[in-house]
C-alpha cells in the first residue's frame, strides 16, 4: 500500500512538473521532449489506476505518434522562436490569474464532490470483474459490442483526419519534372512513329 | 496514506490548469497552444479513467480511448494546417493569423 503510494505521488509529481516545463521551455524541441515525459508519467498512473491497456495505448499512440510528429515539425520548420517569445511578460499576469482562478474552482468542486448513493445502482459492472478477465479483455467485450457505432465513428474521424492532412499538405510545385503518365499512355502510333523511306546514296 | 478517487482528480486539476496557462502564456506559438491542448486532453484523460476505475464502470475507459482518438486526429489535422501557414507566410506567428487571405 505504500508502495503504490509512493509510485502514484512520484508519477504524478513529475507529470505535473513536466507539464510545467512543456509551457515555459525556451526550446520547442525541449517542449515536446518534456511532453514524451508527461505522458509516460500519466501512462505510469494509468497502471496504478489498473486500466493497462489505455497505458499502453498512451505510450504507443501518443509517444510513438503524435509527440514524435510533433518533434518532425518542430525540427522541420526553420522558425525563429525567440521572436515568437516576445511579450512573454504581459501575458504572464493574465495567465496567472485566469490559471490560479480555474484551479482554485476545479480544487473547490473537487473537494465539494460527493457521489449521490443512487448512481451505484446504475454504474453495477456490464463487464467481468477483473479476477475473470484481464483488463484488455474486458474493454475489447465492451469496446466491440456496447459501443460498436461509436468505435466505427472514430475509424472514420481517423481516416477523414488522414485524408484531410494529406490534402492540406501535398503541394504540386512549378518547375519540378514528373512523370506524365497520362500523356504517355495517351500517345497514338501516328504521332509517334514515322516511317522514311531513305533513297541510297543520300542522306534524310 | 491510501491514494482515493480525489488525488487523481487533483493531478488531473494541475494538468487542465498549465495547459489553460501555456495557452495563455505562448499566445504567439501555436506549436506550443497545440501543446497544451494535449494537456489537457491528458488531464481529461486521467478523470476519465480515474472515475471508471473507481467506480468500477469500463466506459470511462472506452471514452478515453476515444477522447485519445480524437486527439491524434486533431494533432495531426492541427500540425498539418500549421505546416502550410508556415509555407504560405514564414512564420508560425498566430497574432497575424487574422490577416490571413490568398
Amino acid at each position: 500500500m505504500i508502495l503504490s503510494a509512493l509510485a502514484f505521488y512520484l508519477f504524478a509529481g513529475i507529470a505535473v512538473l513536466s507539464g510545467l516545463m512543456v509551457i515555459t521551455a525556451r526550446n520547442p524541441v525541449h517542449s515536446v521532449l518534456f511532453l514524451i515525459l508527461a505522458f509516460f508519467n500519466a501512462a505510469g498512473l494509468f497502471v496504478l489506476l489498473g486500466a493497462e491497456f489505455l497505458a499502453m495505448i498512451l505510450v504507443v499512440v501518443y509517444v510513438g505518434a503524435v509527440a514524435v510528429l510533433f518533434l518532425f515539425v518542430v525540427m522541420m520548420l526553420d522558425i525563429n522562436f525567440t521572436a515568437l517569445r516576445r511579450g512573454l511578460k504581459q501575458h504572464l499576469a493574465l495567465g496567472l490569474s485566469v490559471g490560479v482562478v480555474l484551479l482554485a474552482e476545479l480544487i473547490i468542486v473537487v473537494g465539494a464532490w460527493a457521489v449521490a448513493p443512487a448512481v451505484a445502482s446504475h454504474t453495477a459492472p456490464v463487464v467481468a470483474p477483473l479476477v475473470t478477465a484481464t483488463n484488455t479483455q474486458a474493454l475489447g467485450s465492451i469496446l466491440y459490442t456496447r459501443y460498436i457505432y461509436a468505435f466505427e465513428a472514430s475509424g472514420l474521424i481517423l481516416l477523414v483526419a488522414m485524408i484531410g492532412a494529406i490534402v492540406l499538405t501535398l503541394r504540386s510545385r512549378v518547375g519540378v519534372r514528373r512523370q506524365a503518365i497520362a500523356s504517355q499512355i495517351g500517345r497514338s502510333r501516328a504521332e509517334t512513329i514515322e516511317v522514311v523511306k531513305v533513297p541510297t546514296g543520300h542522306g534524310i | 496514506m491510501e491514494i482515493g478517487l480525489a488525488h487523481y482528480l487533483i493531478v488531473a486539476a494541475l494538468l487542465f490548469t498549465l495547459g489553460i496557462f501555456g495557452i495563455f502564456l505562448n499566445r504567439r506559438n501555436v506549436i506550443i497552444i497545440l501543446m497544451s491542448v494535449e494537456l489537457m486532453l491528458l488531464a481529461v484523460n486521467i478523470n476519465f479513467v480515474a472515475f471508471s476505475s473507481f467506480l468500477g464502470d469500463l466506459t470511462g475507459q472506452v471514452f478515453a480511448m476515444f477522447v485519445l482518438t480524437v486527439a491524434a486526429a486533431e494533432a495531426a489535422i492541427g500540425l498539418a494546417i500549421l505546416v502550410v501557414y508556415f509555407r504560405n507566410r514564414g512564420t508560425i506567428a498566430v497574432e497575424d493569423i487574422n490577416l490571413m487571405r490568398g
